[in-house]
């Protein structure tokens, strides 16, 4: 019976590999995902009519309310809020296995034999990566959320503080590993790593949330994984391994993107400003052009190709639709109209193109970077909607700025750009802009969606 | 001992198959790999329910019960929010 349920949690673990393959295209994606799904599902069953389950009642009761707030979470979600429901998915996929350790060790403590040694270190570092995930979820949460300020947060003798932490938290695991039997190590280790956690990510600042989301969501499959170690279950452990590996590769897509070292993420270090930096006064003064949405308009009707590069802002004004219903405009008009997503874009990794695949935006028109770059000399407008820092030339100009080295989306180097912004204030780098100073550059002051909505009634009145 | 080797071996070789398969996944879609990926974490499941079916004692039991709470909104909201996320993933018509 045993090889059988085994056998199942292969077949479980094949899905789950499987579902992943099938995100590599978006045509094959909702495919993978029901793999996915359906691996899930067998696993619980068998896992199901294992002899040691002496009870069903509380098992289906938190099957039923676990499924029942996951559904309501899911279906009731904003696509924009998307962040902040991930954020706390992996939170909660951190504290499912302090618990599971937890219990695993009451479990293996209550008879006479001593635990061994590789059973306790598994339990140890569960606790502890699962205390850590769930913590730093929550705050990435409250952060992504504004519930606590969305800038870095930084105090005096932080490093010092979470260096004696980590400390801690290692003597600590080493308690639960010699000393199983008390009840008290593993909670104390709990504890101590929670407070890790929450310091760990109070200094992350809001532009580098992308960072910390991926990593959380690695931490998740590395606590899944060590449950695994726990409970000498391999389907967790290949699970959670995939989901670590998963979450390491966007971490470093993320910070490659940023040309930010993951260390200098981590503890809310911005690249130095290099001296004498030019003042906003000095890149803006007098040479910033205003424009408005009938004047833009004007410039669509003899523009032949545009690309439109969205930034967080976008997600903020919820410009999202009002913007698909402008390129679906200019299209009509023959117009090629196409979108040029900068990898930092957004809170989290891909969350322009999903808020533009809400928009009904086709994904074909979705381009990255690198394709964006190789051609936007040919492009009639750029249109920048709510991004700053990912479109700002000083990175490939400057190399004492803060952003030098930066890859950006080349938007200098098209015939025209229009820039929708509420001001000149900075973005998260905090340098000016001279891209809003050039002489192809025009400023479209205002909130996102009315300019893109302004925009398309000038459009439809001409 | 012998369990915790094979138990490494089959983690070290999942990261690699891991890395090959995630490194092809285009940018668009590394929200619904966070969403999805998050989801099958959510395989803690497993050992939550154990927990919460052997009745070792009313802690482990408790425990076990609010571990499958978690996990279980983990995978049920993750697969369900990946879903509807990719399902607005379409082609030019």
């Amino acid at each position: 019976m045993s090889a059988l349920i085994n056998i199942g949690y292969l077949v479980a673990s094949v899905l789950f590999i499987l579902g992943l393959k099938g995100l590599t295209h978006p045509r094959t994606a909702v495919r993978g995902n029901l793999l996915g799904a359906v691996g899930m599902l067998l696993a619980v069953l068998l896992t199901l009519t294992n002899q040691r389950i002496i009870s069903y009642e509380w098992i289906i009761l938190g099957l039923i309310i676990g499924g029942a707030i996951g559904a309501a979470l899911a279906i009731k979600i904003e696509m924009t809020s998307m962040p902040e429901l991930v954020a706390v998915f992996n939170g909660f996929g951190g504290i499912a296995s302090v618990l599971v350790a937890g219990a695993a060790l009451l479990e293996n403590t209550l008879g006479l034999e001593v635990p061994m040694m590789q059973l306790t270190i598994a339990i140890a570092a569960s606790g502890l990566i699962g205390a850590v995930t769930f913590w730093g979820s929550l705050v990435a949460f409250g952060k992504l959320k504004g519930l606590i300020g969305d800038n870095a947060i930084l105090f005096s003798g932080q490093q010092i503080i979470n260096a004696i932490l980590a400390v801690t938290v290692l003597a600590l695991s080493c308690w639960v590993v010699v000393d199983p039997a008390n009840g008290i190590a593993y909670w104390l280790l709990v504890g101590v790593a929670s407070a890790l956690g929450v310091l760990l990510v109070i200094p992350v600042g809001g532009a580098d949330m992308p960072v910390v989301v991926a990593l959380l969501n690695s931490y998740s499959g590395l606590a899944a994984a060590a449950t695994g170690f726990v409970l000498s279950n391999n389907v967790l452990i290949i699970t959670g391994s995939l989901v670590g590996a998963s979450g390491l590769i966007l971490t470093q897509i993320m910070c490659k993107a940023m040309n930010r070292s993951l260390t200098n993420v981590l503890f809310g270090v911005l690249a130095p400003v290099g001296d004498g930096g030019p003042t906003a006064d000095e890149v803006y003064g007098g040479k910033v052009k205003s424009t408005s949405p009938e004047e833009v308009a004007m410039l669509f009707e003899t523009a032949r190709r545009v690309c439109i590069i969205p930034g967080y802002g976008m997600a903020v004004s919820q410009a999202q639709h009002p913007v698909a219903s402008l390129a679906a405009l200019l299209e009509s008009r023959g117009t090629k109209v196409e979108y040029g997503v900068h990898p930092v874009a957004g809170r989290m990794p891909g969350h322009m193109n999903v808020l533009l695949a809400e928009a009904d935006v086709p994904y074909e028109a979705l381009r990255d970077m690198d394709e964006t770059n190789e051609d936007i000399d040919q492009v009639d407008i750029a249109l920048v909607i709510g991004a700053n820092d990912v479109v700002n030339p000083v990175a490939r100009t400057d190399p004492n700025s803060a952003i030098a080295g930066m890859p950006i989306i080349d938007v200098d180097k098209a015939k025209t750009v229009v820039v929708i912004k509420r001001s000149l204030s900075p973005g998260f780098a905090g340098i000016p802009n001279p891209l809003f100073a050039l002489d192809n550059s025009l400023m479209l002051f205002g909130d996102g969606k009315k300019a893109v909505l302004d925009m398309i009634a000038a459009l439809k009145d001409s | 001992m012998e369990m915790f080797i094979i138990g490494l071996t089959i983690f070290v070789l999942a990261i690699f198959v891991g890395f090959e398969i995630i490194t092809k996944i285009p940018p668009t879609l590394h929200t619904p790999l966070m969403s999805g990926s998050n989801a099958i974490s959510g395989i803690t499941v497993v050992g939550a329910v154990l927990s919460a079916g052997s009745q070792h004692t009313v802690v482990t039991t408790t425990l076990g019960v609010l571990a499958v709470i978690f996990a279980t909104i983990n995978c049920v909201g993750g697969f369900m929010v990946t879903n509807r996320m990719l399902a607005m993933f379409k082609k030019k018509s």
